[in-house]
């Protein structure tokens, strides 16, 4: 890396005001032609630049994104990160990207605040105690630590929680992964894209794909607001927008778009030093290092591409998180904001080939792709490298659609998707 | 959040109703002969449109009837809304 990050240089830019840092990437004008071109400027993206760079020595590679660099969803979610899913399959993609980020900021040389404070997911009723149990044992089996927790637990780990028996939905035991947590979204989009930028990957920004070329059944290049690019491989991973990319290459994926919305209240001193979630009530809840409550809310049940999401959303979600914190029923909310996801009928992302030659998607992350960034990131250059899946992302191809072999996520992964 | 012009109620708030996702999906007259292809077709595999979108609603909290709707997704502007096995308008 050209310029390290470390106590000395920060010592050394004091002298000069910190006025003279060098750019954390360039601003690069396309070049007509790359081995190949991601687009979506997003965490998932630049990582998968990052990692086709970096372990498949593809550095003639470029990344179009239509807006700026994580100014989509990766700056949009409650940035939670967990692997404790139900099945195998996704136990496996979530818990390979859970092992990267434990060592991501040394590697990236750029402090993404890796907050391991545990994920706490809720039971409320008995049907709830059973799947959360069971999905205990499944995580145990693969090797991913998690606890099941009694009331009284539950309340020890996070006092300010409402353990009354005799609120509407009352809390009657929980699961802990104490590996997971939080991290700061922008940084990590902006490590990833430091990183890629210093092995000589172009990041164009401000540059929107209006159609994809094809040459029968290959890609040959993309057609942007910047001009034609030529290319034999494209991987896309530009979430809530796949669909629109896909309809330019003329391939059907199974995915809908939907508002997800997120709040954050006044900052505040500390009050919640974990991540506590329930898929029952639909409402989680953590506190950012600013000391603001970071509250996640549910999906709206329409397709829409408007970044906005329904008041009566916000509203169900603010009813059960009073109910049970009745600590906050005094706080401001400070910001709302949507951010849109691309659900598979699975709840399970797709990392996969296509049809055509040369033309990749990772999309499907619906509302939970944040987690899995780093993951995603690698298993998604490892199959634009060798044109083949890993195994770890195998199950994930869009094939499973048509073969039956689905992923079925839904519920099962300790919140509502 | 927007306002829905129920055909049967009248305009109503949008937390009124479901959605019922994309409509004019014609449900196989052959189930049997359908090839896995076809078949993944038209359970999974939807248009998901950023502009004028074709869809099915509910009244879920009114008269619970279903019927169309034509909405533009990116904007959530509501163009038109028939009856179901009304002929669709063209926008």
């Amino acid at each position: 890396m050209k310029n390290k990050y470390s106590i000395f240089s920060l010592i050394k830019n004091a002298f000069s005001y910190h006025e003279n840092w060098e750019k954390a990437w360039k601003d690069p004008s396309p070049k007509k032609e790359y081995d190949a071109v991601i687009v979506g400027g997003g965490g998932h993206g630049l990582a998968t630049a990052y990692y086709l760079a970096k372990k498949h020595g593809m550095t003639n590679i470029a990344v179009v994104e239509k807006g700026w660099i994580g100014g989509g969803n990766t700056g949009r979610n409650t940035t939670i990160i967990r692997s404790n899913y139900l099945w195998d399959a996704s136990a496996g993609l979530y818990d390979h990207a859970l092992k990267i980020w434990e060592g991501l900021s040394q590697e990236l040389n750029y402090n993404v605040m890796f907050s391991q404070r545990g994920v706490m997911n809720l039971a409320h009723n008995l049907q709830d105690v059973r799947d959360l149990k069971r999905r205990t044992h499944a995580n145990r089996l693969n090797g991913i630590d998690a606890v099941y927790l009694s009331t009284e637990e539950v309340k020890k780990f996070c006092p300010i929680i409402n353990t009354s028996p005799n609120i509407r939905y009352p809390v009657l035991g929980g699961t802990l992964q104490r590996r997971a947590g939080t991290a700061r979204h922008d940084a990590v989009a902006w490590g990833y894209a430091r990183g890629a930028d210093a092995m000589g990957v172009d990041i164009i920004q401000n540059c929107e794909v209006k159609g994809i070329k094809r040459n029968g059944d290959a890609v040959e290049g993309i057609e942007t607001t910047k001009g034609f690019i030529k290319t034999k491989k494209i991987g896309v991973v530009a979430a809530g927008h796949s669909s629109v990319i896909a309809n330019m290459a003329g391939i059907r994926l199974p995915l809908e778009s939907k508002p997800l919305q997120a709040l954050v209240s006044e900052p505040v001193k500390p009050i919640i030093d974990t991540v506590v979630m329930s898929n029952a009530v639909h409402a989680y809840i953590s506190q950012s290092d600013k000391g603001e409550l970071v509250i996640g809310a549910g999906t709206d049940d329409y397709v829409s591409y408007t970044q906005k999401g329904s008041h009566d959303i916000v509203e169900g979600t603010l009813n059960a998180i009073l109910e049970l914190y009745p600590i906050f029923s005094r706080m401001k909310m400070l910001r709302q904001w949507g951010g849109i996801v691309d659900i598979c009928p699975d709840a399970s992302p797709i990392i996969s080939k296509t049809s055509i030659k040369g033309l990749y998607f990772n999309c499907g992350w619906g509302t939970g792709g944040f987690k899995a960034t780093p993951g995603s990131g690698d298993l998604f250059a490892h199959t634009i490298a060798n044109d083949e899946p890993h195994k770890l992302n195998a199950a994930f191809n869009i094939n499973r659609f048509v073969s039956g072999d689905l992923v079925d996520e839904h519920g099962a992964a300790a919140v509502a998707h | 959040m927007f306002v829905i012009n129920c055909p049967y109620c009248g305009e109503r708030e949008q937390s009124e109703f479901k959605a019922g996702g994309e409509a004019h999906i014609v449900r196989p007259k052959q189930p049997t002969e359908l090839s896995d292809d076809e078949w993944a077709e038209y359970l999974f595999m939807r248009k998901n449109i950023k502009g004028i979108q074709y869809e099915r609603w509910n009244h879920a909290h009114g008269c619970r009837k279903w019927f169309n709707m034509v909405r533009d997704t990116s904007n959530d502007e509501i163009k038109a809304v028939y009856k179901m096995g009304e002929k669709p308008p063209t926008i």
